[in-house]
């Protein structure tokens, strides 16, 4: 802690490390069960298998997003827009309710700095060892420790970089042309940029991610307000700090308060804040302090709680916990959760609804409409017909708005899995039909050998004026 | 480069550009030499340095991380990399010489290295065969649609002044060969006036009615004969039997295709003022294979390639 008097500081400042010491508890269990669960989500689906291709798969070169058992095109995008939109809602909803969870516990910043203090742990050693290694001089010791951490970081790294490649590129193949270095440039630069933005922000970024370059730490405190959980240092029971001794722990005596600044709240910190100080934007919720404080306050046989999760006004007005859950459901959160569930239902509905058939109606501009024998009019119109199934499908064309209006072209045609074809139609009506002009008329196209598969697509049939009757008319 | 008409704008750009990215270099080294008191807080906490704004908005002593500062020279670094390598000072072209056009030139390069085999295969093959293919119908229908429907539309029907190509009519011959010169070489196909040649309007008007009579069309039987007589202007191109000459691109006026209509009305005026048709080349602009699988699909609109394989 500095002391309060006259400095000159420089504009910029150098990184100070941080020794987060390792803490072991309710919340670092949890932690740990976040890491797996996402890294095994993370590291596992490029590989599962669906139809005989990858089940997961962004192929940006085709245009194709393959999802299990859905296949998005461009024109899916929306849905794409709309899983964003969730996601906002969703961390919107549950920062109103318990402050930076996701922060804490999910977040890939937080999942792979844990990762790769695990590492570190596991090569330099404890809190105290780490801090006398990076202050005594370079020896054999020093060297392997570092450089081995390196390595192994930079291995966690690569893998990760493979990985998220692996979701653009199938994964399988990857690996191959990897160990052959047969890569086209674009897939070394995102793998090598993904597994260096993974060293540098997990192995040496860390904090500062979270400080400097988080966007979401800007704006969250938006979110807050003072029945949302945050870490709290409960300061009534906690002050005055200070060592004690065996004869000292007299409950009745308020001379001295819970808290034996012992400092474990500080050192367990990935930000190296001290949360006795209040709730500060630095704090990532990760509740590492909490476990700290726990496990010292049974040590020295105190009830659990001197800093926890707790809401702004739970603690100043000393809410009981059924208090504070009380108003949990308060208007923000309800109406977070009803946007949100309307939302993901109006998503789901439409993802189960839409038909993996799409089709463009373009009306040829070269001739407006034309007589055909025995006076028919005729206009002429292009078909861009997409069968994002992976199957083929026999289609059949058909066409509506005007009396006796018909196709005067094959209206039946095969397209293949994920294919896509412009198709030439004619349009017919007979004379007399159809007033002069533009009338309004639609296509469908039926998969004749699957149910479900129609849409329909609106388009504009022209009569000329005067059509049916005499030529002249339309030279006038 | 000509984008400037003044070598004033030139300078002017270049000179603001790197006064720019300069004066951010210079501020930047300022400001990391620059030091500040700070004083600690009121409570003894966060110090500030002792600026206050609107009464009581102070700055707190937390400076910015020091990797922040290797950023931002970072960025500059690169701008000036960027500058020397690609244009962006005034008129400079950059050492690398990059330019629009030059990265679409490449691209098409690639797709031709790409493609070009697949094309250059059917181009040693006969039309024919070329046109019983599948896949080279597939490739024809869709350079089709991007290169002809807008003239002859999207189902190859034609419209007034340009040939259905889906009929067996043609005006400079419909065998493969013939196709595939018309579309390397473009037509110019011209019909005279021949008001002025033919005499008075009642003239044109009689060989206009003599023209529909040739199709069997309703003529005026007396303007029929009458203008029979001054056909033979006519018959130079058309032929004494009216029915076309294919070298001279001249249309047969005795089947029932009309080019821009078969009223006496329009007729009337096809021969008073004339018409000029121009089917434009495509050798340079496709090349000779592409024109190749096009000529095929075009003659298999009007004919089974399959059974004359």
């Amino acid at each position: 802690m500095s002391t309060p008097e006259v400095s000159v500081i420089k504009m910029y400042a150098a990184r100070e490390e941080i020794y987060p010491r390792e803490i072991k508890g309710r919340y670092a269990t949890l932690r740990w069960l976040c890491v797996w669960l996402t890294q095994l989500v993370f590291y596992g689906l490029p590989w599962l298998q669906w139809n005989d291709r990858q089940a997961l798969l962004f192929d940006l070169g085709a245009r194709k997003f393959y999802i299990f058992g859905i296949v998005l095109w461009p024109q899916d995008f929306i849905y794409l827009a709309v899983l964003l939109i969730i996601c906002a809602y969703g961390l919107f909803l549950v920062t109103a309710v318990a402050g930076r969870v996701w922060c804490g516990f999910a977040c890939p910043q937080t999942v792979y700095t844990e990762i790769f203090l695990w590492i570190e742990r596991r090569i330099e050693g404890t809190r105290s060892a780490r801090m006398r290694l990076d202050k005594q001089a370079w020896g054999i010791d020093k060297l392997w420790r570092k450089s081995a951490k390196h390595l192994v970081w930079g291995a966690v790294a690569l893998w990760t970089g493979l990985t998220f490649v692996g979701y653009f590129t199938p994964v399988r193949s990857l690996i191959g042309a990897v160990a052959s270095l047969g890569l086209g440039p674009w897939e070394w630069f995102w793998i090598l940029f993904y597994s260096l933005a993974t060293y540098g922000n997990a192995g040496w970024m860390r904090e500062q991610v979270c400080k400097y370059m988080c966007p979401y730490a800007r704006f969250q405190s938006s979110m807050f307000d003072k029945d949302t959980l945050i870490i709290t240092y409960d300061t009534d029971r906690g002050e005055p700090r200070g060592p004690r001794s065996k004869k000292t722990i007299a409950p009745a005596a308020k001379a001295q308060g819970d808290c034996i600044d012992c400092s474990m709240c500080v050192q367990v910190c990935p930000t190296g804040i001290d949360i006795r100080d209040g709730l500060q934007y630095e704090c990532i919720g990760c509740a590492a302090c909490i476990d700290a404080c726990n496990s010292v306050m049974a040590k020295i046989d105190l009830p659990a709680g001197l800093i926890r999760y707790s809401t702004d006004h739970a603690i100043t007005k000393k809410w009981s916990f059924a208090q504070m859950q009380a108003r949990v459901l308060r208007p923000r959160v309800l109406i977070y959760t009803a946007i949100l569930a309307l939302i993901i239902s109006a998503f789901f509905v439409s993802l189960f609804m839409r038909t993996p058939l799409k089709m463009d109606v373009i009306r040829d501009r070269g001739s407006m409409g034309r007589e055909v024998e025995d006076g028919m009019i005729e206009n002429v119109y292009r078909l861009q017909i997409m069968n994002t199934d992976e199957a083929r499908h026999h289609f059949k064309i058909s066409v509506a708005g005007i009396d006796g209006i018909a196709l005067a072209s094959p209206d039946e045609l095969d397209l293949e899995g994920t294919g896509s074809r412009a198709v030439p139609v004619r349009v017919r009506v007979a004379a007399g039909e159809g007033r002069p002009g533009s009338n309004k008329i639609s296509f469908t196209l039926v998969a004749t050998d699957h149910i479900n598969q129609k849409v329909t697509e609106k388009a504009v049939f022209f009569v000329p004026r005067g059509a049916g009757h005499d030529e002249h008319d339309d030279h006038h | 480069m000509a984008d400037f008409t003044s070598g004033f704008w030139n300078i002017f750009i270049t000179v603001l550009t790197l006064l720019g990215v300069f004066g951010c270099g210079l501020l930047l080294w300022a400001q990391s030499r620059q030091q500040i008191v700070v004083k600690p807080g009121a409570d003894g906490g966060i110090g500030t340095t002792g600026h206050v704004w609107d009464e009581n908005l102070t700055e707190l002593n937390t400076p910015m991380p020091r990797w922040w500062m290797w950023l931002f020279t970072i960025t500059i670094v690169f701008a000036l990399v960027y500058l020397y390598l690609y244009p962006g000072l005034g008129s400079y072209p950059g050492k690398l010489g990059w330019t629009s056009t030059g990265q679409y030139t490449e691209e098409l390069k690639k797709a031709d290295a790409e493609y070009g085999p697949l094309f250059d295969g059917y181009l040693k093959k006969d039309l024919k065969v070329v046109a019983a293919d599948p896949q080279a119908h597939a490739i024809g229908e869709r350079l089709f649609l991007t290169y002809c429907a807008q003239c002859h539309g999207s189902d190859a029907h034609g419209s007034k002044g340009f040939p259905n190509l889906t009929d067996r009519d043609w005006l400079y011959g419909g065998d493969p060969e013939t196709i595939k010169t018309t579309l390397l070489h473009g037509r110019n196909g011209i019909m005279p006036p021949m008001g002025a040649a033919l005499g008075s309007d009642a003239d044109v008007a009689n060989v206009a009615q003599y023209v529909l009579s040739l199709s069997d069309a309703p003529s005026d039987p007396i303007k029929r004969v009458l203008g029979q007589s001054k056909f033979a202007v006519c018959a130079a191109c058309h032929g004494a039997d009216a029915k076309g000459n294919q070298a001279l691109g001249s249309p047969n006026l005795t089947d029932k295709i009309w080019l821009y209509g078969g009223s006496a009305d329009t007729i009337m005026e096809t021969i008073r003022k004339g018409r000029n048709n121009v089917m434009p080349a495509f050798q340079d602009f496709l090349g000779e294979a592409k024109v190749h699988v096009l000529a095929a699909y075009v003659w298999s609109l009007s004919n089974d390639p399959v059974a004359q394989k």
